[in-house]
């Protein structure tokens, strides 16, 4: 097996496999303004990516395609249309188990359509990369923004993210490799973004040199046996455990399922450093807390600033990370919060419901909800918390009374 | 995969299980004409398998894993079915995922291998039951085909989901009474082969397990094929003695009776023109070898 570094060397596009570290944080950046769909297809051509599928979809189809026009510019090892979201994440699971760095892009009825993959791929422990951008799941059909996805991601031992901008997209794409390949998590990544808000609109993103990429994936590394016949295979067991109805069958699946469980625990320690902590904390004191996950934050923000225009102060938690859960981080930020606001993109609230499930008194998480791909303008927020605080409003226009 | 990486180091060698000391010293890798008749003077690549006594499965495993060419580097895809049972006795890598998907699962894997290993050959080979290649899996197994990806498809036709305990299955006879067929199954036996054919397999046989000669020569021809031009497909009768009632004696004669010339699994071949080409190709290649070597041999003992 090579011991010898490759970094400072390059691969076929001319490209130095860079100190991950050092291209991340301390390498010059240029700014650009391009779209979200853009911006995938920048970090995907320094993420030295051996295989991506595609399969169209709105509001990712436009992303999936640019990475097409890497693989023809020779930035990628292969590249295809797969025949079904279900097919697709197979063939991303059969090039990860050959020991591959692997991309995918999804959204809305094509992650429900991928769902039995997701647990499998946590299960054989494949580092796989899944841009998710969030879209409407309901009937009547819906291309619309909408997060309800999200929540089934987040129990089948997948690492989920959810950015916030552009620019958190690009930075935690490259760094989501690092984490995601340590040996100790060697899991896979739903890497979400709310569809349109982030895909299609065009933003400033400072981006790394071009000229410099992340080192390859080693699969070697992997805390499981790669399927390349280059290390001696083994009679894995005497009798498959789906045979059997006894204790040690039980305890197999059951060990198993806790270590996939422990790996994510496990990839704190590389996320926290890799993404600057699983959340972001601004003004916790407040008696007001915002707490949200992706473009809610940005709306969140909006809010604070016309709240504090009347003179009433207004905290931010954004939450950066889902899987694992921020458990620790959140009870400390919202310890001397009055009223917890979570403004979320879709109709359940599951991350009002994660929430009151994490803190003491969770009678003071309350939330505005819009979905459907309804778009949550400040006041609507603003109109929440003043209603949380007592405040008479008069009623928004359009909304009756 | 290197040879040298699966030796034992001596110091360890006593401690390492008897079945891996008989891998390393015993089994045929890296012997190319390596077939069937290596089976009870070599190690198998088969360890055991937990399938019902009898089982003509266990007899088809044994013949394909004695025939690959090149099981130093094979990977093999499996699905859910009674050959799940198998796998994790097989002495090469093979993947287990879900049930049907085995075909996108090779795709995605025989284009990694072709990515990280270029200049090499890593043979892929899938596995799988009839319920998995033709019913939930089918649309997989076509797409797989029309895209042309390089791998070997083999369905164990045992006409009807066996590890679920005999429902109705594609490939079933028609009017074959069964589980979830209560009344008799109402359409008539998918006709997989023709379909492999029209789909663009280079190389598509239906017959039955009953001859390891044959099967050596189907399993070889696919696996080249595949290797070099595209998609194959081999579909043979394993069938479930558990299932039709018959005794764990009773597979061969099953099989036997099935591939009679007016039978469901007579034997039938296609082969594409370059599939064509290629065979006789390597055929001539092996006759030459075969005649220097002769040749070598006549004239040392000259
Ligand atoms: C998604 C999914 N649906 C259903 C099953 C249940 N299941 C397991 S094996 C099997 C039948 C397998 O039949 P076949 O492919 O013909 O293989 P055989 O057991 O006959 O060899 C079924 C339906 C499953 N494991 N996964
Ligand atoms: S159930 Fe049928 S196919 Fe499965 S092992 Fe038994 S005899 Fe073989
Ligand atoms: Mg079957």
């Amino acid at each position: 097996m090579a011991t010898q570094s490759v970094i400072g060397t390059k691969n076929k596009k001319g490209q130095v496999f860079a100190d991950p570290w050092h291209m991340m944080n301390e390498a010059p950046r240029t700014p650009c303004f391009f779209t979200g769909s853009e911006v995938i297809k920048e970090a995907i051509r320094r993420a030295n990516v051996d295989v991506m599928i595609a399969y169209p979809i709105t509001p990712q189809s436009e992303a999936a395609a640019l990475i097409g026009e890497l693989f023809a510019e020779g930035y990628i090892g292969d590249y295809f249309r797969g025949e079904s979201e279900f097919a697709v994440m197979g063939q991303c699971a059969g090039a990860a188990f050959g020991g591959a760095r692997v991309f995918t892009t999804t959204a809305g009825p094509g992650t429900m359509r991928a769902m039995e993959n997701f647990p499998m791929w946590a299960g054989a422990r494949l580092p796989i990369q899944m841009i998710v951008t969030c879209r409407g799941i309901n009937s009547p059909l819906s291309i619309q923004p909408d997060t309800l996805e999200i929540s089934y991601l987040m129990n089948t031992g997948m690492l989920v993210w959810h950015a916030e901008s552009a620019q958190d997209f690009y930075d935690w794409m490259l760094k989501g490799f690092m984490v995601t390949e340590e040996p100790d998590v060697h899991l896979p990544l739903a890497l979400c973004c709310d569809g349109f808000f982030v895909t299609h609109t065009k933003d400033m993103v400072n981006l790394t040199p071009v000229d410099m990429c992340l080192p390859p994936y080693d699969p070697y590394r992997a805390p499981v046996p790669c399927m390349d016949m280059e290390c001696p295979p083994v009679r894995m067991m005497r009798d498959p455990f789906v045979m059997k109805s006894n204790y040690i069958s039980y305890a197999t699946h059951a060990s198993w399922q806790q270590e996939i469980w422990a790996a994510a625990e496990r990839s704190r320690k590389h996320t926290i450093a890799w993404l600057d902590g699983l959340i972001e904390v601004e003004n916790p004191d407040a008696d007001v807390l915002l707490v949200a996950s992706g473009t809610a934050v940005s709306q969140g923000r909006e809010a604070k600033v016309l709240l504090e225009e009347e003179g009433i102060e207004v905290g931010i938690v954004k939450i950066k990370v889902l899987r694992p859960w921020p458990h620790e981080e959140i009870r400390e930020a919202t310890k001397n919060a009055k009223h917890i606001i979570v403004p979320e993109f879709n109709v359940t609230g599951w991350l009002a419901k994660e929430i009151r499930a994490t803190i003491p008194n969770s009678e003071r998480v309350t939330g505005p909800r819009v979905c459907g791909g309804m778009t949550m303008p400040p006041e609507i927020i603003v109109e929440h918390i003043k209603g949380a605080l007592g405040i008479k409003v008069a009623a928004m226009a359009g909304r009756g009374s | 995969m290197s040879l040298e990486r699966i030796k034992i180091a001596p110091e360890m060698f006593d401690i390492m299980p008897p079945e891996y000391q008989d891998l390393v010293q015993k089994a045929t890798y890296g012997n190319e004409s390596r077939g069937w008749k290596d089976i009870g003077t070599s190690k198998e690549l088969i360890e055991e398998h937990s399938l019902c006594a009898g089982c003509p499965e266990s007899m088809a495993f044994r013949y394909i894993l004695a025939s690959l060419p090149n099981p130093e580097d094979t990977v093999m895809v499996g699905s859910t079915g009674c050959t799940s049972l198998v796998f994790p006795h097989v002495g090469i890598h093979n993947i287990h995922s879900l049930f049907g998907n085995q075909n996108a699962i090779a795709s995605g894997l025989k284009r990694a291998l072709t990515v990280r290993f270029p200049g090499r050959v890593k043979d892929v080979v899938v596995l799988a039951g009839d319920g998995a290649t033709v019913d939930i899996g089918l649309d997989m197994t076509l797409q797989a085909w029309f895209r042309q990806e390089k791998f070997t498809t083999i369905c164990f036709d045992n006409e009807l989901y066996a590890n679920t305990g005999g429902q109705e299955s594609g490939l079933m006879q028609k009017g074959f009474v069964a589980k979830m067929a209560p009344i008799g199954k109402h359409f008539e036996k998918v006709r997989l082969p023709e379909i492999a054919r029209e789909s663009g397999c280079h190389y598509v046989v239906n017959c039955t397990v009953s001859k390891p000669n044959l099967i050596e020569k189907v399993v070889k021809n696919a696996i080249y094929i595949a290797r070099e031009i595209g998609p194959t497909y081999l579909q043979l009768y394993t069938p479930c003695i558990l299932e039709i009632g018959k005794n764990s004696m009773e597979g061969l004669q099953e099989m036997r009776d099935a591939e009679k010339p007016t039978e469901r699994f007579a034997y039938r071949e296609y082969i594409s023109e370059p599939a064509k080409e290629l065979i006789a190709e390597m055929t001539a290649k092996e006759k030459e070898r075969k005649a220097a070597l002769k040749k070598q041999l006549a004239g040392q003992n000259a």
